[in-house]
C-alpha cells in the first residue's frame, strides 16, 4: 500500500522538520522529491542523506517571480509534480494593536499566495496527465485561532478555503486538494517555548505530548497515495486530540 | 483548409479524445464534443500555446464552436 514508486513531489519548506520527514517519508515510498527550501545547506544535508531521487530547489516564496521559478525549476528537474506539498510556512506573531501591516503581507505571502501560486502551477500539468495530489499543510490555529496569530491563522484558514474550492475544480481529473492541520509538533517554531509553557501546551493536549514530524508526514503518505483517491477537500487533523473537528 | 483550422481540430481532437470527423468547424465543444467547463479552459490554454496568442477571459467565453476558435486565431495571430 501507499506506493509511490514513479510519482514525483515537490516539497516546499524541506529544510524544516515538517517538510524535512514529508519529503523523507515520500522519498522513502519510492517517490522522486524536489526539495524546496531557504537554507540552502539544510537541503543539500537531506538530499545526501536520501542519495538518488531527490533534486535541490531553493527559492524565495514572498517573491512572486521566484515562485513561479520554483515551478518551473520542480517542473524541470522532476520532469513534473504530481504532488505538490505547500508546507513552507512563517509566523510574525504579535497582538493585533502591535501588528504591523508588513507583518501581515508576509506571512499572507508565504503562507498563502504562494501555496495558491504554486498550486496554480502543478495543477496545469496534472490535468494533463488526469492524475495529481496537492496537500496543503495548514495548522489547528486555522480552525481555532490563537491570540497573537490574526495573520498565521488567517493564512492557515485560506489554506482550508482554498483547498475546498480547488478540490471541486479538478476532482474529475483525478487530482484531490486536501489539509493536514497540525497541532503542536516539535520543531524549531516550538523548541523556543520555555519547560513552562511547554507543560502548560501537553496539558491542554490529551495525548499529553507534543505531536513529532513523522506522524504528520505518514499523513502525508496516506493523502498522496493512489489509494486516498476518493479523499478530497479534507482537512486531517493530526493534533493527539487537542481539538476535534 | 487552411493551416490554422488544421492545427486547431489536431488539439481538439487529441484533448477531447473524439473522432476527427466529429471535429467539424459548426460543432459546439460542449454540446457536440462532451466538453465540460474545465475542457474548454484547458483547450483554450492549449491554443494559447499552440499559436502563441493570448486569449483573454471576454474572448474566451466566446470561442464555443471549432470555427469560434479558428475565427479569433486568424484574426490574432
Amino acid at each position: 500500500m501507499f506506493d509511490l514508486s514513479g510519482k514525483t513531489a515537490l516539497v516546499t519548506g524541506a529544510s524544516g522538520a515538517i517538510g524535512g520527514a514529508i519529503a523523507k517519508a515520500l522519498h522513502a515510498q519510492g517517490a522522486t522529491v524536489g526539495l524546496h527550501g531557504t537554507r540552502k545547506e539544510a537541503l543539500d544535508a537531506l538530499a545526501a542523506e536520501l542519495g538518488e531521487r531527490v533534486h535541490v530547489l531553493p527559492a524565495n516564496l514572498g517573491d512572486p517571480a521566484a515562485v513561479e521559478q520554483l515551478a518551473k525549476d520542480a517542473e524541470a528537474a522532476l520532469g513534473s509534480i504530481d504532488i505538490l506539498v505547500n508546507n513552507a510556512g512563517v509566523t510574525k506573531d504579535g497582538l493585533v494593536l502591535r501588528m504591523k501591516d508588513e507583518d501581515w503581507a508576509t506571512v499572507l505571502d508565504v503562507n498563502l499566495t504562494a501555496a495558491f501560486r504554486l498550486s496554480r502551477a502543478a495543477v496545469k500539468g496534472q490535468m494533463k496527465r488526469r492524475w495529481g495530489r496537492i496537500i496543503n499543510i495548514t495548522s489547528v490555529v486555522g480552525v481555532t485561532g490563537n491570540p497573537g496569530q490574526v495573520n498565521y491563522a488567517a493564512s492557515k484558514a485560506g489554506m482550508i478555503g482554498m483547498s475546498k474550492a480547488l478540490a471541486q475544480e479538478v476532482a474529475s481529473r483525478n487530482i484531490t486538494v486536501n489539509c493536514i492541520a497540525p497541532g503542536f509538533i516539535s520543531s524549531a517554531m516550538t523548541d523556543v517555548l520555555s519547560d513552562d509553557q511547554k507543560a502548560k501546551l501537553n496539558g491542554g493536549i490529551p495525548a499529553g505530548r507534543m505531536g513529532e514530524a513523522v506522524e504528520i508526514a505518514a499523513a502525508a503518505v496516506y493523502l498522496a497515495s493512489t489509494e486516498a483517491a476518493y479523499v478530497t477537500g479534507q482537512t486531517l487533523h493530526v493534533n493527539g486530540g487537542m481539538a476535534m473537528i | 483548409m487552411s493551416d490554422v483550422a488544421e492545427r486547431v481540430k489536431k488539439i481538439v481532437v487529441e484533448h477531447l479524445g473524439v473522432e476527427e470527423s466529429k471535429v467539424t468547424e459548426n460543432a459546439s465543444f460542449i454540446d457536440d464534443l462532451g466538453a465540460d467547463s474545465l475542457d474548454t479552459v484547458e483547450l483554450v490554454m492549449a491554443f494559447e500555446e499552440e499559436f502563441s496568442v493570448e486569449i483573454p477571459d471576454d474572448a474566451a467565453e466566446k470561442i464555443l464552436t471549432v470555427k469560434d476558435a479558428i475565427d479569433f486565431i486568424t484574426k490574432n495571430s
